[in-house]
């Protein structure tokens, strides 16, 4: 009988045991670790969650519909906050994104780029709504400032991996007839670009609500201003009905935001 | 040359966009404009000395911030240590909660409609919920300490991670799935031969996806109370201490990066 011959068994070689081993052991570890050495005082916590449930959550569920005015009024003030932030960023994320972008400048400048984005990214936008609020003074326009920052990193990201997927033959056949960069720019990059750069931008101002509804929190305005007060009152029919505010106008334009960018895209 | 060929075409060349577009295009503009521009107008209207004004302060805010004052950083270790095992711990339940949702909100899976229905509506609702909000809610139920920061985390990353690893359930390739159930297979054997197996990678990928996230929303959860640097942070700007603040301040951000750095790292070499 002639030898049959078999593909190969995959090889399971000692090499890959040992990683698989060092990374069970690692997360192992870590998780002992975690579990370990953090500090709960359970007996304090379910004390107090016995002593509060009757408390708060019965109240969250029935708003208080007296300060329905004031929440809404509010919540336009974070829409709005929104709106001018997550403009702004848009505007500022193209040139960004343009120079982080690896198939329209120079190879460095691409690096440079995607530092000063990843850079930007890594700052909560709480943090930079402190550092505005200390600049413009407790105000909503403090607000529009973090979130027009905030939004620069991540917009900035993806615009730029939207810029690096384009069809390059199309601007080497423009570059060949000897199209300028401008020409090649308008002819070549922005008609590739323009409805995918619309989708994300009306997604991040979806993720911007979110964002500046919380703002607040340290005086940028907003709904987070009354969010606090209620907070520190313990007026949960109060925090009920901003909770119901937020709910209901984020659904909104959630839905509406992915109406629009299924026709765009 | 030139003469001769601008003759062969006509004296006005007519746009490749039809007029209608265009006119539509330009309302939304305006529309758009107009929207901002009063946006701007109510965001500043309670802002003294204006635009103007507060770029003057920039560079006051500078004066006040810098230099950090680095001297805090060994009181800083324990609050961050916490942050992170905060993120941990929320994400790892957040990663096991997220199972039976992510399969009951996948339509190729769940084929009961009102179940998939229902699961989906709880998820968006959720998902609507900021974290900080969540937070406050906690803290005035289980008082000031890390429980309330962790449960926030859970729900906030329960939201987002089911609708993720959802999607990815629903652009599985359903041909193994079917014929394990036309070999008889009961459905919990189709998920785990046929399911898990195309899942696993882009969930554990997710998974440190929603961890990046969580990091960088547990920094700031101290702020309401509930736990980490967040809290050192509130306390110290209460203080008017701002370069201990700055201080505090760039570790976050060098933590954030680093840990951003590794979670990218584990991911490119798992997809």
């Amino acid at each position: 009988m002639e030898n049959l011959i078999l593909p190969p068994k995959p090889k399971n070689s000692l090499f890959k045991k040992i990683k698989v081993i060092v990374i069970t052991i690692l997360v192992i570890a870590l998780y002992l670790w975690t579990f370990t050495s953090i500090d709960i005082d359970w007996g304090r916590a379910i004390e107090r969650a016995l002593n509060n449930f009757q408390r708060v959550i019965p109240r969250l569920f029935s708003p208080d519909w007296s300060a329905a005015g004031e929440v809404a009024l509010s919540m336009l003030e974070t829409v709005f906050i929104a709106f001018a932030g997550s403009l702004m960023a848009a505007l500022l994320s193209v040139p960004l994104a343009f120079l982080a972008a690896n198939n329209m400048m120079g190879k460095y400048l691409s690096v440079i780029g995607k530092w000063i984005l990843s850079a930007v990214r890594a700052f909560p936008d709480l943090i930079l709504a402190i550092l505005f609020v200390v600049a413009v003074g407790p105000n909503a326009f403090a607000g529009v400032l973090a979130i027009a920052i905030g939004s620069t990193g991540m917009l900035g990201k993806m615009f730029s991996e939207i810029i690096e997927s384009i069809d390059m033959q199309v601007v080497e056949a423009m570059q060949a007839n000897g199209a300028n960069k401008i020409q090649i720019l308008f002819y070549a990059v922005m008609p590739q670009i323009i409805p995918e750069f619309l989708s994300y931008a009306i997604y991040r101002f979806e993720v911007d609500i979110r964002a500046s509804s919380i703002l607040g929190i340290v005086g940028a305005g907003g709904i987070g201003t009354m969010i606090i007060f209620a907070s520190n009152n313990r007026n949960w029919n109060e925090m009920g009905m901003i909770l119901l505010a937020i709910i209901v106008v984020v659904t909104i334009i959630d839905f509406a935001s992915s109406k629009i960018r299924n026709k765009i895209v | 040359m030139t003469k001769e060929n601008s003759s062969l075409t006509p004296k006005k060349v007519p746009s490749i966009y039809p007029s209608r577009t265009k006119k539509q295009v330009t309302f939304i503009f305006l529309v758009i404009l107009g929207i901002y521009l009063f946006s701007m107008y109510w965001t500043q209207r309670e802002m003294v000395g204006g635009i103007g004004g507060a770029l003057g302060n920039m560079y006051t805010v500078i004066e006040k911030f810098f230099p950090p004052n680095f001297a805090v950083l060994p009181a800083l270790l324990d609050p961050m240590i916490q942050t992170i095992q905060m993120a941990i711990i929320a994400t790892t339940v957040a990663a096991i909660l997220t199972i039976p949702l992510a399969i009951l909100s996948a339509q190729n899976v769940t084929t009961f409609k009102p179940i998939y229905y229902v699961t989906k509506t709880f998820l968006n609702l959720l998902r609507t919920i900021p974290d900080l909000v969540l937070a406050v809610i906690f803290v005035g139920l289980f008082g000031i300490g890390l429980f309330p920061g962790i449960l926030a985390l859970v729900i906030f990353s329960l939201g987002i991670l089911a609708k993720l690893v959802g999607e990815t359930i629903e652009s599985v390739d359903m041909n193994p799935l079917e014929a394990m159930r036309a070999s008889g297979g009961n459905p919990l054997q189709v998920i785990w031969y046929a399911l898990v197996p195309q899942v696993l990678p882009q969930y554990t990928s997710l998974v440190l996806y929603v961890f990046e996230i969580n990091i960088r929303a547990s920094v700031v959860l101290g702020y309401v109370g509930a736990g980490g640097i967040g809290l050192i942070l509130n306390q110290q700007l209460g203080f008017y201490n701002y370069p201990n603040a700055m201080a505090i301040i760039i570790v976050i951000f060098v933590v954030v990066i680093i840990i951003e750095y590794i979670s990218n790292k584990l991911r490119e070499a798992l997809i």
